[in-house]
C-alpha cells in the first residue's frame, strides 16, 4: 500500500496548500476543469486523467494549489462527477476529506435543454432548481422545463 | 397582489385565485367603471394573438386605462435586434404595467425581472398562460357554482397542451376528480401528475371518451395536433376517437357544461354548439372580465 501511495505521489506530485480533488471519471476530467474556471487559474495547477484506481478502473486527478473552494462553487461539479472526493491540504497534511454534494440550485453553468428556452436565445444566465437529487433532474427558473441526467450540457 | 407580476398559475396563492374570481363577477355586472383613468398599460405583442390581446385591450379599456404597445414584433425595435432586456426596460419608463405575449419559453419570468412594473405574461411559447386558466377556473365556477370537489374530465391532447397543465395545477388546490382521456402517445406527463398526487387527489386514465360522460360535471375538450405524431398513422387512428358529437351528450349530467380553450378545429362537431351545455362561445367572453380584475387587482385600484 505505501509502495502504491508512493507511486501515486510520483505520477502527480503533492501539493503544499490547496485542495485535491480525487476519483474523478476519466471523462469528466475536462468539464470539472470548465466548471471551476481553471483554465484561467494562475496558480500551480495539476491535473491527471486516466489513472489506475481500484475502485473505479480509471479516474482523473486535479490539485489546485492555494485555494480552498466554496461549498457552492466546488459542488456544482457533482453534476459531472458524483463520485468525486475534495481533500483539502494545509502544510502537505490532509485536513478534511468529503464527497461533493449535488446543490439546490444551478446557476450559469448548465444548458437548458429546450431550445425554445428564452435563456438559449437571449444573453441571459441560466438558473435551475434541481428537484431530483438521485435522478438529477432540474427545472429551469425561466422555462419551467425540466433537463434530465441525460440531457445535461454545459454552456461554453 | 398590488404590484405583483403574473406569470405563472402558481404565483398566485388559491386565496388570491379566488379573490380575482370575485372581482371577475363583479366586472361581469358594471363592466365600464373608470377606475383606471390614470394608468398607462402597455400590451407587448412579439407574436400576434388577436383574441388575447383584444381581450386585454378591451378590458383596459373599459376601466378607462390609457392603451400603448404593439401587436407583433415586425413593427418593434426587436425588428432591429434589440434584446428582450433592452425593450422591457425601456417600455416599463412609459407604463404602470406590462402584458407580454412572446413566442420563447421563460421570456415573461425574465421581463418580470426587468421590468420596473409588474408583468402579465399573456402566453410564453407552449410555457404558461395563467390568464387563460383564470378565464377557466372563472367559468368553471360560474357554471357549477363552485369549484370544489367536481368531477372534471380533461379531454384530447393532455401532453402538449399548455392550457390542461396550468389549469390542472389551479385546481388541485379545489379537491377536484381528475378524468383524463387522451390517446397513450398524448397522456398527461407525470411532471403534472406529481402535483395531483402531492394533494393526494385522485386521476383517472381512459383511453374512450364516452364511458366518461355520465360521470362529470365539465368536459374539458382540447384539440389533437397531427405534428404531434411520428407516425400519420397513429394519428388517422385516433384523430375520430375524441371527437364529441351531440347525440353522446344524451347519457350526460344535468349541470355538465363544455369547455374549450379554442381556437376549435373538429373536435367538437358543430350540432352542439346550440346544446345548452355548450359553453366555449361564453367561456371566451369571460376572458375579459378576468382582465379587468387582474389590471384593476395588480395595479392597486381594488384590494
Amino acid at each position: 500500500m505505501e509502495k502504491e501511495e508512493l507511486r501515486k505521489e510520483l505520477k502527480v506530485s503533492a501539493i503544499e496548500n490547496g485542495t485535491v480533488i480525487d476519483h474523478i471519471p476519466s471523462r469528466s476530467v475536462f468539464q470539472v476543469i470548465k466548471i471551476l474556471n481553471l483554465s484561467e487559474y494562475q496558480n500551480q495547477l495539476l491535473i491527471a486523467t486516466n489513472l489506475d484506481s481500484n475502485k473505479m478502473g480509471k479516474k482523473g486527478i486535479i490539485k489546485v494549489s492555494n485555494k480552498f473552494f466554496k461549498s457552492d462553487d466546488i459542488n456544482k461539479i457533482a453534476l459531472v462527477a458524483p463520485s468525486a472526493t475534495l481533500i483539502i491540504i494545509k502544510n502537505f497534511q490532509v485536513t478534511e476529506k468529503r464527497n461533493v454534494e449535488i446543490p439546490d440550485y444551478v446557476e450559469k453553468i448548465v444548458k437548458c435543454f429546450n431550445p425554445n428556452c428564452i435563456t438559449n436565445n437571449e444573453d441571459i444566465l441560466s438558473k435551475f432548481t434541481v428537484i431530483d437529487k438521485k435522478e438529477l433532474k432540474l427545472r429551469c427558473h425561466y422555462c419551467e422545463k425540466i433537463t434530465a441526467k441525460d440531457n445535461i450540457s454545459f454552456r461554453e | 397582489m398590488k404590484n405583483k407580476s403574473l406569470v405563472s398559475i402558481n404565483d398566485f396563492t388559491r386565496d388570491e385565485h379566488v379573490r380575482i374570481l370575485e372581482l371577475a363577477n363583479i366586472f361581469e355586472k358594471h363592466p365600464t367603471q373608470r377606475i383606471l383613468e390614470d394608468f398607462v398599460v402597455a400590451t407587448l405583442f412579439f407574436e400576434p394573438s388577436t383574441r388575447t390581446r383584444l381581450s386585454f385591450e378591451s378590458a383596459a379599456t373599459r376601466l378607462g386605462a390609457q392603451v400603448i404597445g404593439f401587436s407583433d414584433a415586425s413593427s418593434s425595435s426587436v425588428q432591429k435586434g434589440e434584446s428582450l432586456r433592452d425593450t422591457i426596460l425601456t417600455v416599463s419608463n412609459y407604463c404602470d404595467i406590462i402584458v407580454m405575449r412572446h413566442p420563447k419559453e421563460g421570456s415573461a419570468r425574465f421581463a418580470s425581472e426587468v421590468a420596473k412594473v409588474p408583468v402579465i405574461n399573456a402566453g410564453d411559447g407552449a410555457n404558461q398562460h395563467p390568464t387563460q386558466t383564470l378565464l377557466d377556473m372563472y367559468s368553471i365556477r360560474k357554471t357549477q357554482g363552485t369549484l370544489d370537489k367536481l368531477n372534471i374530465a380533461f379531454v384530447g391532447d393532455l401532453k402538449y397542451g399548455r392550457t390542461v397543465h396550468s389549469l390542472v395545477m389551479a385546481l388541485c388546490n379545489f379537491n377536484t376528480t381528475f378524468h383524463l382521456i387522451s390517446p397513450l402517445e398524448l397522456k398527461l406527463p407525470s411532471a403534472v401528475k406529481i402535483h395531483i398526487k402531492e394533494k393526494n387527489l385522485t386521476y383517472h386514465q381512459y383511453t374512450d371518451l364516452q364511458e366518461v360522460i355520465p360521470k362529470v360535471d365539465i368536459l374539458y375538450m382540447t384539440r389533437i395536433q397531427k405534428e404531434r405524431f411520428s407516425d400519420p398513422l397513429d394519428y388517422e387512428k385516433v384523430k375520430s376517437a375524441y371527437v364529441l358529437r351531440n347525440s353522446m351528450l344524451d347519457v350526460s349530467k344535468p349541470n355538465l357544461k363544455i369547455l374549450h380553450p379554442l381556437p376549435r378545429v373538429n373536435e367538437i362537431t358543430t350540432d352542439v354548439d346550440d346544446n345548452p351545455k355548450a359553453y366555449y362561445f361564453t367561456q371566451a367572453l369571460n376572458g375579459v372580465f378576468i382582465r379587468q380584475a387582474l389590471l384593476a387587482a395588480i395595479l392597486g385600484v381594488v384590494d
